[in-house]
Order: C-alpha cells, then structure tokens, then sequence
C-alpha cells in the first residue's frame, strides 16, 4: 500500500511521552497490550509445558523415578492452575482478542483502552499470587486445578492463596470481556453492520458474554472456600453440615462455560483461516455467527456432565445428560460449515491453513469422545480415569492450543512485520501432530483399561503405554521449541511482511505490516461483505 | 445514560427504599427460623429476588436507563433463572 512507507508503525509510536520499557508499561495501544499479554501467556505457558513433562517423565516407569508422590500431586495442579487460569482462558482473546478485534471492525482502539491497561496489571497480580503461594510455608497447592472439597478445605497447603489468585484473575477476564462487547457495540466503523462483522469478531463477542455472566460465579465460590477455611463456617464441608455437591455444582456453572470460553475464539481463528486459504466466501456465515451464541448459551445448561458420579439426583443426571449432546449441534455445524468453505475452493496449503487441518482432526476426537463422557453409562465406567484426561487434552490442546499456534503463524506477519520460515513451519506441523498423538491417545486406551487419573504409580501392564505417552511428549515439546526457535530467528532476520501476504480480505490485511498506532489514517467506511474476494483485485490496486 | 439521563430521584425514595430493603433482610431472618419445609428455600430466593429488583431499578437507575441495558440485564437475569431452575433438578430429587 502507499501509506506503507509514509506512516510509522505502532513499534515506533507510542501513545505516551516515555520511550523504552515505561512507554510499554503505560500504554493504551491495544496492540502493544496484546503483545504484553502474550509474553505473560507464552512464558506461563512454557512453564506450565515443562512441569507436564516432568509428570510424563516421572511416569515412564512404575513407582518412583524422578519425584515422591506429594511433589506429583503438587505439579499436576499448578499444571491445571497454570495452564486453565494462565494460558488458555485468557489466551486467544487477550492476545489475538486485544491486537485484532479493533482492527477487524475498522477501530482506531478498544472501548476502555486504559480499562484493557488494568486488565492486564490485575492478570500480571494474579499470575504473581499463584507464584508466591509456591514459596510462602505449606507450600504449593495440591488439591488438583477443581479444588474439590472436603480436600481443599483440609489441605494444609496454601489453597486459600492460590483460590485468591484464582479469584483476581476473573477480574481481569471480567474487564476484558465488558471492554470488548462495548467495543463491539459502539466502535463498529460505518457500514459494518453486525453481520459484516468477521467470525473471529462474533466468536470473541460471544465468549465476552460467558466472561462477564459466568466468571462471577466462580469467583463468590471461591470466596466462599476462603471463607470456610478461614472461619469454618461449613457451606460445603459435610463435617460442618455443609454441600459437598453444591461445591461442585457452582465450580462447574463456571468452569463448564469456560471451556467455551476457551474454544469459541479458536473456533473464530478457524472461520477466518479457511476463507483465507480455500478463496472461498464463508459457506453459511450467518450459521457460523449464530452457532457461536448458541454455543455460548447452551454451555450454560451443562455443567453437572462433570458431576455425574458425585451423588447428585437421577433426575439432574440424565437430564444434564440429555442437554449435553445439544452442545454437538452448533459445534456440528461449525465444522461442516467449514469443510463446505473449502469445497471447491482453491485451497493454498499454507502453515496457518496446515495448523487448522490439524484442529479438525484432533478438536473432531476430542468432541467425539466428550458424547462418550456425555452418555450416562459409558461415563460412569470411565469418570475420573486417563480417558478424561485425553479427552479433555484433545479438545482444549488439540484444540484451543493448536489454533493457537494457527493463530501466531497466520498473524504473525502482520503483527510483527516479519514472514518465518515455511519449510520449518510445514515441518513443525507434521512433528506436532506426531508428538500430540503419542502423548494423548495412549491415555484414551489407558483410561478404558481402567488407569485413573492423577495416580503417581500404576500397574505394570500400563507400562508399554506410559511409556509411548512419555516419548510423544518429548516430540511435542521438542516441537514446541522448534516453533518458538523459527519464530523469534523470524523477529530479527525473516523477510520482511507485505500488507497481505496470504491474500486475506479481512480489515487487518487492508492496513500496514505491522499496523501504524490508531490502525487506520481515516476511520474507513465498510462496504464489502467480510469475506468478499472480489476485493482482492482492488486491494492490490491500492 | 445513566450518566447524562436528565431524571432525578429524591433523598425521600431513597430512604424508602432503603427501608424496604431493611425491612425484607428482616423478614428473611426471620424466615429462617420458621420451618416451611420445601417452601423455605422458595420464598427466601423470592425475597432476594424482590430486593435484588429495588437495588437495580432505582440505586442503579437501571428503570430510566436506555433499553440496551435492560436487554444486557434480562440475558444475565434470565442465566441465572435458568441456572437456578437446572440445580434444583438435583435438589429437589436428590
């Protein structure tokens, strides 16, 4: 474009009077939050990574190998604390959510940009707590990331602490979900109607509503578990006369639309890739955007899936269970929806498009083997076994994690103004698929043979399996490394980025490589629908 | 807007409804004491409800509000309805 070389980039203007360091603390610029938030994310996510693979290595062999039973039950929670609270709850949405939801429709920042600022401090605060409760006496949590009472209310570790880290992040997660939905309502540029929104932007409107309506509940159930260790006021605890259920019943009217807040912004990096990459308009885009507020809505009405052997009603069991493969419905449209896009398309198998090839296959296993856990029968047989854990691996890491790395491949030009290296980038998509398969599906078989989860030690005949999980989990994050290794050589020496290296259509790739600070010279006025292609022809002509 | 909406309300509503307020904690004290069975849960949800409506209508001036935030409100309201309604599945069956 011909602004490109007039007009400095966001890297080189800021929206302060500092330079350096503060003027990255201070700033209001929506992308530059983003990309504060991803370093935060990426390094508790390489944390979180490298704790998982110390659990795998303590279990290559039966008994004990690398670690005493109390530090695994300590790791596997900060693996779930981390990687829930940390990584992928505010993954998509702070990162991508802050950079590009602007941008996309044809905003100069977010609604509240020094609400956003805040968001991320009160993120950074809680991330802080859950790194101090580590060292302060009684030591880490280890209670496992769902805090099931009676044990969390008797741990002598530091669960109160943790739950209170915990309890600040919904704070931050709350902000960010009232600053995008008024940024959606109030910053649409002219023309852009709700329905020429992209997906991307629908998918992160919807979860915005789960972030505000469900986080609060978490966060007065957690307050009541502080309250009761505190005082023994006896809420939950059956000893005091308290609800054991009732703990779980309100842990999981959260945690259950927080997969949902984990997935739907995936599954928007999904719809934007596909168009992208088949040249193809969105098949059924009103479809794809409603499926989105039904997935949202009817995550709501599912939560006691998690609870059906915790003594709860016959009634509630097999009505939650009848409600839970509604879920399949607009999940089922989504994908086919996406397949129909590329149908006839002319499709250009590029890294980005590769990462989400890789999510239809692992999201389908993982949403598959959720109608397995759906069913009250075949559930009972495998709650609480290794079969969860794969399940629950396949969707939220074959899923929300692969579109993650999707994500960073397909903006990563745009965000950086730097293309990596593709070859590199075809073969990590082959070596992650590997990797992930021989970590998680083991565990699929393990937990239908009867292996519970969160065990230190196991019989032998699971030791063939153990140990196949193991070595996948050595690939996957050799793979990991891999990735972060081309990309941060691509920061410095990659190619430079045009404005729309992969000839995508969306508002972002109608603006500078990487963007300029307010995005936009002059506010545009929008008069395509979003995934018309016919533009490209007048986008090149700019 | 709340904000920039023109519509005053007196100290004397108020104090009025603050009274109310006072007046159903009371009543749900109270409440608590008496055994109605499988009503008690029912009527003291009902009064929470009631009061939950006087705080929103008038201390935060939700009723001379613009209608968005009536829609925003009755898509959280009607959540937590149906959110309610599902857990007693399990309690009243348990």
């Amino acid at each position: 474009m011909a602004n490109e070389i007039a007009v400095k980039n966001f890297y080189q203007q800021s929206t302060n009077k500092h330079t350096g360091i503060l003027s990255w603390l201070l700033t209001k610029d929506h992308k530059r939050i983003g990309l504060m938030y991803m370093m935060a994310i990426m390094s508790f996510f390489v944390v979180g990574m490298i704790i998982g693979l110390l659990m795998r290595l303590e279990l290559i062999a039966p008994g004990r190998t690398i670690m005493n039973a109390q530090t695994y039950n300590t790791l596997f929670t900060l693996h779930g604390v981390i990687m829930i609270f940390l990584f992928i709850i505010p993954g998509l949405p702070a990162i991508f959510g802050n950079f590009f939801l602007p941008i996309q429709i044809g905003a100069a920042d977010v609604a509240f940009p020094r609400l956003n600022l805040l968001s991320w401090y009160i993120y950074m605060i809680g991330a802080t707590l859950v790194i101090v409760s580590l060292f302060l006496p009684g030591g880490p949590i280890d209670t496992g990331w769902t805090f099931y009472i009676p044990y969390s209310i008797r741990s002598t570790t530091n669960v109160s602490m943790a739950l209170f880290a915990a309890f600040v992040l919904g704070f931050s997660s709350i902000l960010t979900g009232i600053n995008f939905i008024t940024t959606v309502h109030r910053l649409r540029a002219p023309g852009m109607g709700f329905f020429k929104m992209p997906l991307f932007v629908w998918a992160t409107y919807a979860t915005a509503w789960i972030q505000i309506i469900a986080t609060p509940v978490i966060a007065i159930t957690i307050l009541l578990v502080i309250i009761e260790r505190a005082f023994g006021v006896g809420i939950f605890d059956p000893a005091l006369g308290g609800d054991p259920i009732l703990f779980q019943h309100m842990f999981w009217i959260y945690s259950h639309p927080a997969v949902y807040i984990m997935i739907l912004p995936a599954m928007g990096v999904v719809s934007e890739i596909i168009p992208t990459f088949s040249r193809r308009t969105i098949f059924g885009y009103k479809q794809i955007a409603y499926s989105s507020l039904a997935i949202a809505f009817i995550g709501y009405l599912v939560w006691a899936h998690h609870m059906f052997s915790s003594g709860m009603s016959d009634t509630a069991r097999w009505i939650f269970s009848l409600l839970t493969f509604i879920v399949a419905l607009p999940s089922g449209v989504k994908i086919f929806n996406w397949v129909a896009t590329m149908y006839k398309g002319s499709i250009d198998p590029q890294p980005p498009f590769l990462w989400v090839m890789n999510f239809i296959f692992l999201f389908s296993i993982g949403g598959l083997t959720g109608l397995v856990l759906g069913s009250l029968a075949t559930d009972i047989h495998l709650t609480d076994t290794y079969f969860v854990v794969a399940h629950f691996h396949y969707v939220m890491f074959g899923g929300t994690g692969t579109i993650f790395f999707a994500a960073l491949h397909y903006w990563f030009p745009k965000m950086f103004g730097r293309m990596y290296n593709m070859k590199f980038a075809r073969i990590a998509v082959v070596l992650y698929f590997i990797g992930f398969n021989m970590l998680y599906f083991p565990k699929f078989i393990m937990g239908y043979m009867g292996m519970p989860r969160r065990y230190y030690d196991y019989l032998p005949q699971f030791t063939p399996y153990q140990r196949i999980s193991t070595i996948g989990s050595w690939i996957l994050v050799g793979t990991i490394f891999f990735i972060f290794g081309y990309l941060i050589h691509a920061l410095r020496k990659g190619k430079k980025a045009t404005s729309n290296p992969w000839g995508g259509v969306t508002m972002e790739w109608h603006i500078p490589s990487p963007p300029p600070l307010e995005n936009f010279k002059t506010i545009p006025t929008v008069t395509h629908e979003p995934y018309d292609f016919s533009q490209l022809k007048e986008m090149k002509n700019e | 807007m709340s904000g920039n909406n023109k519509h005053h309300i007196s100290y004397g509503t108020y104090i009025i409804v603050w009274l109310a307020l006072l007046a159903f904690t009371s009543l749900t004290v109270t409440i608590a004491g008496v055994n109605l069975g499988r009503y008690t849960l029912f009527i003291a949800l009902s009064i929470a409800a009631i009061k939950s409506a006087l705080v929103i209508n008038i201390f935060m001036h939700i009723k001379f509000d613009e209608p968005i935030f009536k829609v925003f409100l009755g898509i959280s309201g009607s959540t937590l309805f149906i959110i309610f309604l599902l857990t007693f599945f399990d309690y009243i069956y348990r």
